[in-house]
Formats: structure tokens, sequence, C-alpha cells
């Protein structure tokens, strides 16, 4: 319909009235094309080019030069030549040395690198002894502990906080949610520094614990894992917090009393209604805080030490100081692809409660 | 008229459809000198009301009456800051709503939104751990006297306001229990399922014989569902009484006021005979004859109420007989019903007066319409004095 229009316009003689017209008819008949503009540059300049950047660079194998990767596509004697590696996405499972040449361009091989995703031992390529788990593999798995048990840690924290500002009298519950997001006030980099301060030897933490005759010696939390989750599950708490308080607000008084009515006792209504009816917010917040918590880089680098390795600081790593670009975009590549799955269930629960 | 409601409730002592006229029965819900206070707010002022064994009691009253507060201390939602709440004997106070013998229809229904019809209905039953076979009878059986049969797999938002509401019903009744409340039962119903509904919910009552209680600020629907209705005003109880004491025999303004349409006139007495009190009325320019036993002195300024349906409209001028009232007065503004005709006649005080007249005959004119002069009249047992 707008492409009959567009001709037409196009085809009438060029008053300025009827440019005009034109105009205001091109707006109107694309305005819903308009609307969704601006989301729509961000969505493909902000992510999908880089990300098919980054695609392109993981197929790419890195060498000293400027920019420092293989040219992945070559034209010469009138043949396009593509030089696809999957040594990168092989890599990712087993260390590389060990049988990096066995594997190169052997495609059949890529079977071997899924399998070797989830088991340490190789499941096809027999002849490699013992190779060990990648440092991509193990970090991985550390993201994976860390940020579930962050994530669970904040449910746990998040869940009664939410409660008792949804049941609060509406006049304080604003206030309440003000103070959830106080902390966002101060750079997120100047709170995970202060931790620092609150978790080492001599800090806070072990100071209050001593004062309190709770421990003789301090313990040692600064650059062990143990901070790394008090720092993920205190700097992603609000995130846990702010969509539990919206569907728990939004839950009918009525239907607790209801529930103690028919004759549950409360603890039993909160299972059986207040649980099952708030499942949406614990889906979105485990999300927004999972989700985040498994690419952490700034916490697991200031309060984990060398012992605490992420998919966040690797990735770093292979970028900055091994100046491997290939590598490090077939590790947030796989990463990202991972992370689509988590996002699909919350996209599914999210989109259910808006039907609902 | 009004002398033979006195005797009708002699005669009825011993009717065991009206046990609270019976000085012998014992009140199966009973709030004795109960009180209620929320900050400096006094819902409830000290109420005692007895309600029966298998009545459909009303309580009635504007918004902030404390209607609903009265409610809600019987199903256990609040406790009385004061006085005793009795249910079949037992003081109820402190005990926890999921340990009385009461369910109750919330107003917005509160069906459980992630349960279907069926596993709302079978909600209290699998808390009880009732056995399986016997749970399903008694949901098959409740889904059929609500006619949710065809629905027990659906959702509650899947249902209309009409079906919501009987699968909040049958979900209240599934316990049997002693004491069915019901908060503002049929208010989210347009006006024809809420007739239908009315009749439902009554056959539903008589069948099963539990005592229901409700509120509604609808005095219409109280009339039409009630054994006895309690009228409520800033926390106290006005008045008690069956439908047509409370609409018939107002003891105050308020009541008469709130239950139906009137007209009232004040004035003060000038006659009292044992039948018949004389009221003389600046706003009927005359006086106005009442039947009436009651005892008053002379002097003493009291209120005629007279229902608009009690008063004859004519053109030509009423013969004349004892006790009968008689105005003059212009027709000021008419409203067309179909089943019968509001009028609102302006007498020659300036005080408006309502007058519904029946359409007995079709006829395409109305005999009487817009600046008639007209004559108003109503017998003297037509009309009630009321004190305050």
């Amino acid at each position: 319909m707008s492409d009959s229009t567009n001709t037409e316009a196009a085809t009438a003689p060029n008053s300025g009235a009827k440019k005009k017209n034109f105009l205001v008819r091109i707006i109107s008949n694309n305005s819903k094309w308009l609307m969704i503009a601006p989301p729509l540059y961000y969505m493909v300049f902000l992510f999908l080019i880089p990300f098919l950047l980054a695609l392109k660079i993981s197929f790419a194998d890195s060498i000293l030069a400027v920019p420092p990767f293989t040219a992945i596509y070559e034209y010469k004697d009138d043949h396009l030549l593509l030089n696809l590696s999957l040594l990168n996405f092989q890599a990712l499972g087993h260390d590389v040395v060990t049988y990096k040449n066995e594997l190169i361009y052997n495609f059949g091989n890529l079977v071997g690198w899924i399998g070797g995703l989830f088991s340490s031992a190789p499941a096809v390529v027999t002849e490699v002894v013992a190779p060990e788990p990648s440092q991509y593999l193990s970090a991985f798995v550390e993201s994976l502990r860390l940020a579930t048990i962050a994530t669970i840690v904040c449910l746990l924290i998040g869940y009664p906080v939410a409660y008792a500002i949804a049941r609060a009298p509406k006049s304080r519950q604003n206030i309440y949610i003000m103070l959830v997001i106080l902390p966002f006030w101060t750079s997120f980099l100047l709170r995970v520094y202060a931790l620092q301060g609150v978790l080492r030897d001599s800090g806070l933490l072990n100071q209050l614990l001593i004062f309190m005759g709770f421990i003789d010696e301090p313990i040692h939390i600064l650059q062990t894992s143990l901070a790394v989750q008090i720092g993920i599950a205190y700097s992603y708490a609000p995130f846990m917090v702010l969509p539990l308080y919206a569907t728990l607000q939004k839950l009918d008084p009525a239907l607790l009393e209801a529930a103690s009515d028919l004759g549950s006792r409360p603890f039993r209504a909160f299972l059986d209604v207040t649980l099952p009816l708030s499942m949406p917010g614990v889906i979105a917040g485990s999300m927004l805080t999972f989700i985040p918590a498994m690419g952490e880089y700034i916490i697991p680098d200031m309060l984990g030490g060398p012992g605490v390795q992420t998919i966040g600081r690797v990735l770093w790593d292979t970028f900055f100081n091994d100046r491997d670009w290939p590598m490090a975009a077939a590790v947030s590549i796989a990463f990202l692809l991972f992370l689509v799955v988590p996002i699909g269930i919350y996209q599914y629960y999210s989109i259910r409660e808006r039907e609902a | 008229m009004s002398t033979n409601h006195q005797t009708a409730h002699r005669n009825a002592k011993q009717d065991p459809e009206k046990p609270w006229l019976n000085p012998n029965a014992k009140p199966f819900v009973r709030f004795q000198n109960v009180s209620k206070q929320f900050g400096d707010f006094t819902a409830v002022d000290s109420i005692n009301l007895d309600i029966y064994k298998g009545e459909m009691f009303a309580l009635v009253g504007g918004s902030g009456c404390g209607k609903t507060t009265l409610l809600r201390m019987l199903a256990g939602f609040l406790d009385p800051s004061a006085g005793k709440v009795m249910i079949d004997g037992t003081d109820v106070n402190g005990v926890p709503p999921y340990e009385r013998p009461v369910n109750m229809m919330f107003q917005s229904y509160a069906l459980f939104p992630h349960m279907t019809v069926e596993k709302n209905i079978a909600y209290a039953l699998k808390l009880d751990k009732m056995e399986k076979d016997e749970r399903k009878r008694r949901i098959d059986e409740a889904l059929e006297m609500v006619q949710m049969s065809k629905f027990a797999h659906r959702k509650p938002h899947q249902l209309s306001g009409g079906q919501r509401q009987r699968v909040a019903l049958a979900r209240a009744l599934i316990k049997r229990p002693k004491v069915l409340l019901l908060d503002e039962p049929l208010s989210a119903l347009d006006k024809k399922l809420r007739e239908a509904t009315q009749f439902e919910l009554m056959a539903i009552q008589y069948k099963l014989g539990i005592t229901f209680i409700f509120v509604t600020h609808d005095q219409e629907e109280a009339m039409a569902l009630s054994s006895r209705i309690a009228v409520l005003d800033k926390g106290q109880v006005i008045q008690v009484g069956t439908p047509s004491e409370i609409y018939e025999f107002p003891n105050s303004r308020f009541v008469a006021e709130f239950v139906g349409s009137t007209n009232m006139f004040e004035g003060t007495v000038v006659e009292d005979t044992p039948n018949q009190v004389v009221i003389e009325s600046a706003s009927t320019k005359g006086n106005i004859n009442v039947d009436d036993v009651g005892r008053y002195q002379i002097g003493q300024t009291v209120w005629v109420n007279v229902r608009p349906e009690k008063i004859k409209l004519s053109k030509t001028k009423p013969a004349k007989h004892a006790g009968l009232n008689v105005l003059e007065g212009t027709v000021s503004e008419l409203g067309y019903r179909g089943n019968h005709v509001i009028y609102r006649v302006k007498a020659a005080s300036g005080k408006i007066i309502m007058v519904f007249a029946q359409s007995q005959n079709r006829t395409e004119e109305l005999d009487i319409t817009w600046d008639d002069k007209v004559f108003i009249s109503w017998e003297a047992d037509g009309c009630i004095i009321v004190k305050s």
C-alpha cells in the first residue's frame, strides 16, 4: 500500500503543497516503522553488526599483524577462498596444545568439541591422551557455579525483602524501593572497592565477627570465590528485588484471605498461592541476576584474586594480554549462545504473564 | 395495617420459620457489645446482634457503616477491639480464619487465577486430606449445583462474571460451613443476571439450610434475598427486622430514607387519640392523619413518612372520608418507567411530593401530565410516624 502511494506522489507535479502532502503521507503510511526505528537501529548497530563481526573473527586464526587475525576469505585467481577455522571453537573444550593439529579443519570432530564441553574426557578423539579441560571450559564452569549460587542467594535474600515491601503500607512502599535502588547512586566500581575493605583480613566483617566472639582468627575471605559470591549477591540483589516486588505488589490480598478462609495455614497459603503467582517475578529476577553475573568481570577481578578464573576474566586476558582476538571472539560467541537459553525461558514467562 | 403488625408479631411467635420471635430459640451467630476501632475511627460501635440458624441475614448500610467490618470479624480476618463474637455457642475471638466453621464468598470472588475451576473448588477439600473418591464426588456435586460442570477445566480468566460468581459460591460451600458469609454477592453482576442469581442463591440456601449472612449496600438486593435485615449507620445497628418491617415500619428517618423512596413531612403532634394521631405540618399547610398506637406528647416534633406508591393521584377531588389526607398540587416533573410512572408534584407549600402511579391500562397518552392541577391523597394507615 505504501508503495503505490509513494509512486503516485513521486509522479505528481512538484508543487509545494503536494510535496508537503507527500511527506505527510510517507510519515503517516510508515508511522509503524518510524516508531520502532530507534530500537531497531540500536539493535542493528550496537548488537547485530558487532555480533556478526565477532562471529567472523571467531572463524579466523590469530596472527601477529594489524588487525591480529587472518582474513577469512580472499579473492585469488578468480576464486573466492574461504579460510574458515574451527580451531578456536575446538579449543574451547580442551586444551589446544595436546591435540591441536589433529583437529584443525576436521569438521567431523565438532562432535568431539561438543562432547568436551560436558565432560573432561575426549568424546571422539581417542588417540589424544587425557587432555586437560581448557581454561575456557573451567572458567565457564566456575562462572556458572558462581552465578548460580549468587542467584540463589539473591533469591533467598530478595524474596523476603520484596515481600515485606509489597506488604508495607502503600505510602511507605516507594521509600523502601528507593532504599533498594539507592546503592546505584554510587559508582559500581567504588562499591566493589569498598567491599574489599569490608572483606579483607583486618576488615569490617572480620573485626565484627571477632568482636562478637564467633571467631578468634580472621577468616580469609578476600581473594577467594566466597568473596566473589558475596560481591555478586550484594551487587545484583536489587535486580532480584525489583521484579519480585512488581509481581508481589500486584497480588490481590483477598486471595490469601480466601486461602486462609478455606482452611489454609499462612505458610501453606504462601506455598499454594503467593509462590506460584510470583513465579514470573522469580524467573525475571533470576534472569536479571544470573545473566550479568555469568559475564561479570569487575567483581572476580577485584575480589577474587588469581585463583578465581571466570569467563569474563579469561575473555579479558585472551583479548588484551594474549591479543588472541579470534579465540576471544569464539569464547564470547559460545558464551552468548549458551545464555540464549535462559533468556528464551525468561521471554517465554514474561510473555505468558502478559497474556494471563 | 399498622395496628395489625403488632398482632402479627404475637401470632408468629411459634412460627419455626421465624426463630427470632421465639424467646427460647438459641441464636446461632451472636455479636455481644462488639466494637472495632481502626486508630481513631470507630468502625463498629458496641453492636448487639443475634442471627439464627438457617437465616438469610442481610447487613445493609452505606459505605463506612461497619457492615463489612462485622462480616470480616465473623470470618476471622479481624478481631473485635471489645465484645464477643459467638458462632454456634463458641466464642471465636482469636480463632484464626482457617479454623473457623465459616466460609466466605468475596466481593471480588478471589478465585485463584492459576487454578482451574475444579482445583479452586477442590482446594479446601485437599487441605482437609479428604479421600480421593469422596472428594471427587463432592466436587462434581458442587459443580452440578452451580451448573459449572462443563467449565471444570477452565481458568477463572476464561469465565464470565456470572460464572465466576457461581464458582466462588461453590468453592465457599464445598466444606459445608455452618455459616456462609457473602460480601456484596451480586454487586459485580449486571441487572438481569443479578435478578436471576438472586433466586438461585435463595434456592441454594433453602436447599442446604446453611445460615447465610451477607453484606450489601443495595437495599433492593437485601429486601429480595433476606429473611431479616439489619440497617447499619456509623457503626451502629439502627433497625433489625424482616424486609417488610423495615420497609413499612421504619423506626427512623434514616431507615425510611435508606430503604426505598419516601416522602417525609416534618410536623408537630396536635392530637393523640388511641387510634389516630394528628400532625400539623407546614409542608402540607394543614393536618395529617396517621393511624398509630404510639404515645406522643402534644407539641412533639415528628416526621410523617409516606411511601410514593401509597399515594393516589387524581384530577378530581377525591371524596372525603375519615382519615383520608388530601393535598392539592401541580405536576412539576414526571418519569415514565413502563410499569409505573414517577410523578413529582409540587404542593401549595412548595414541597415536592413523589408519587408512583401504576400503569394499569395501556394508553398512549398519560391521563395526568406536566403542569396538570392534581389532587394527591393517602389513607391514614398508609403512612407512619418516626420520632427521629
